[in-house]
């Protein structure tokens, strides 16, 4: 998160800002990964998965603890992204084998999980710095930090356009379109669900072991909210990505849309916390934003049809008889 | 070819809304049947369907096809054997994506879904030429999204897509009662074609008795979870809307009230 020291003056100064916007581009681009896997669950599978929450947090409390336990970073990082599969399978196990509903399956296994990553740490927050291990992301080098976000988000986006053009992956995709007609043409839907849900959180994981090491510490709290970021980050990269290609939105341009999505939330909030709004109220502003940018798409489809204006063109024809 | 033997099925057991749905069911196909399946609404017509499709476990007896016990296998797995096309031209079809891909989902019908790519360019040749014969203008709508299509397009790309990888047996739900005259009779001439160019054995429900006259080599007539009256051949060429309609009443004790099948 972007702070600004405040130089004894109320008038926000525009240099802050564009000090302060490189490190939200690093945060973003890592979020962007975060994004990605929610992308997979809400929209292609058709399952809002509230796992996120936990897993992020996992990724990152066993990302530090492997690191300060002299794990290479990379290896780490595998670690994490392993757990974060466990996680997914956990959910898709409790939807799938015992008939739990999707999103309940999930905040199951969130709420399993704050007890666990609690096990995990050993303690609410443990800090990791970027003195005593070489850390491959820190928010003390940010171009560098931009650069790797940016290396991380390309390789993932390059692997999920292979993955969902495949038939494995063409199958996950039928399975959140159509369940029915995917179970008639031989696709075992359940199986095509856990798989999906382990992809996505393993991403999920991933994105909390790089701001684990970006920050410097881990949180307990470090993933609250995280899926409303991750689905601000999906909306906001739909919304642009549409509004700029339109028809020619194909797969890849939407994943690349979504990173940016995430992109895009960090430079506002960090606008927002420059108009020197306080930090407390980031949540509450996080809820707005994502709930304007899925209203926009609403109210502007309602435009061109709409009640109001049916009824306002049908006094027009009958000269203004009173409505009913 | 499809062996049913004394097949049950109870929703609900033991509650008030129990109601038992397929009461012994016994049928034996033979390769190449094509079998259209009439009855009042809550006969059985959907169940039976839906049954030998495995929607669900039946309660008892056993389904074969060409000899294979498939009663314990869930729906997917015996995908592999049957194609399928529902009532609810949405529910064939993938709507948020494209015909091409649809087609090649069908087209790994009891295949393992692998990491190869899920559509060749070879495949998109053969495809197109498919949806060619079609002659509804699909050919040069590959890459759209299917939820873009009408209920009747949608229909004849299920029919193609169930008919793919040449099933065992097609079971037609009603296919055509969602779409309009004109269509519907499209769709069941495809459905006449497609049976009889790949030698297919398929049980089509439907309300319509007069397409249950005009298609197929046999007609079954079910009642209250049973088959009540079995006619192929020589005698169901002769049938009239007035013979099914009087062994209709004679069955069930009561008029037959359907709209659908007395405007028809």
């Amino acid at each position: 998160m972007c702070t600004f020291i405040s130089l004894g003056s109320s008038i926000p100064n525009i240099n802050q800002l564009f000090n302060a916007l490189p490190g939200n581009i690093a945060q973003g681009l890592i979020w962007g990964l975060l994004a990605l896997g929610v992308f997979i669950t809400f929209r292609l599978l058709d399952f809002p998965d509230m796992t996120v929450d936990g897993s992020f947090t996992t990724g990152a409390a066993v990302t530090v603890i492997a690191i300060l336990n002299d794990v290479p970073v990379p290896i780490a990082l595998v670690i994490a992204a392993i757990f974060g599969i466990i996680a997914g399978l956990i959910t898709g196990i409790l939807h799938t084998k015992f008939g739990i509903p999707a999103i309940l399956s999930g905040i199951l296994t969130q709420i399993a999980l704050w007890s666990i990553n609690l096990m995990i740490m050993g303690s609410a927050n443990v800090a990791l710095s970027v003195d005593n291990y070489s850390l491959i992301i820190s928010a003390r080098n940010i171009n560098s930090a931009i650069i790797i976000g940016l290396i991380f988000c390309t390789v993932i986006i390059s692997i999920l356009y292979w993955y969902f053009g495949t038939e494995q992956g063409s199958a996950i995709r039928a399975t959140g379109s159509n369940p029915t007609m995917s179970s008639a043409s031989s696709i075992n839907i359940n199986l095509m669900k856990i798989i999906a849900l382990c992809i996505s959180n393993a991403l999920v994981a991933l994105a909390g072991g790089l701001i684990a090491q970006y920050q410097g510490y881990v949180a307990i709290n470090m993933g609250q909210g995280a899926i409303v970021i991750g689905l601000a980050a999906v909306i906001i990269g739909e919304v642009i990505g549409n509004a700029i290609l339109g028809k020619k939105m194909n797969f890849i341009a939407r994943l690349f849309f979504i990173v940016l999505g995430a992109i895009i939330y960090y430079t506002v909030i960090c606008i927002v916390l420059w108009l020197k709004m306080p930090a407390d109220s980031l949540k509450l502003f996080t809820a707005i934003t994502v709930a304007i940018f899925l209203a926009v798409p609403y109210i502007k489809g309602n435009k061109t049809s709409s009640f109001k204006a049916a009824g306002k063109k049908s006094k027009l024809i009958h000269g203004g008889q009173k409505n009913a | 070819m499809l062996k049913l033997i004394n097949i049950k099925k109870t929703f609900n057991p033991g509650t008030i809304n129990e109601k038992r749905a397929l009461n012994g069911i016994n049928l034996t196909l033979n390769d190449g049947d094509f079998v259209t399946v009439i009855g009042g609404n809550g006969a059985g017509k959907s169940t039976l369907l839906n049954a030998i499709a495995g929607s669900w476990p039946i309660d008892d007896g056993s389904i074969l096809i060409d000899d294979i016990d498939v009663t314990g296998i869930p729906v997917y797995k015996r995908a592999k054997f049957i194609g399928r096309v529902f009532q609810d031209p949405m529910s064939g079809t993938a709507a948020t994506m494209q015909i091409d891909e649809n087609l090649a989902l069908a087209a790994r019908r009891g295949k393992r879904r692998t990491l190869r790519w899920g559509i060749t360019s070879k495949e998109k040749k053969e495809y197109k030429k498919m949806l060619c014969e079609l002659d509804l203008g699909l050919e040069n709508r590959m890459t759209s999204k299917v939820g873009l299509l009408s209920g009747g397009q949608r229909q004849a790309l299920t029919l193609l897509m169930a008919s793919l990888q040449r099933p065992k047996l097609l079971l037609l739900d009603e296919h055509t009662a969602a779409l309009d005259p004109k269509t519907a009779a499209k769709v069941l001439a495809l459905t006449d074609k497609i049976i009889k160019e790949h030698h297919l054995t398929a049980l089509m429900v439907t309300h319509n008795m007069k397409d249950a006259i005009a298609h197929g080599n046999r007609l079954i007539m079910m009642d209250k979870g049973q088959i009540v009256l079995d006619i192929s051949g020589k005698e169901k060429e002769k049938l009239t809307v007035e013979d099914l309609l009087a062994k209709f009443e004679e069955v069930s004790g009561v008029e037959f009230t359907s709209d659908k099948a007395l405007l028809a």
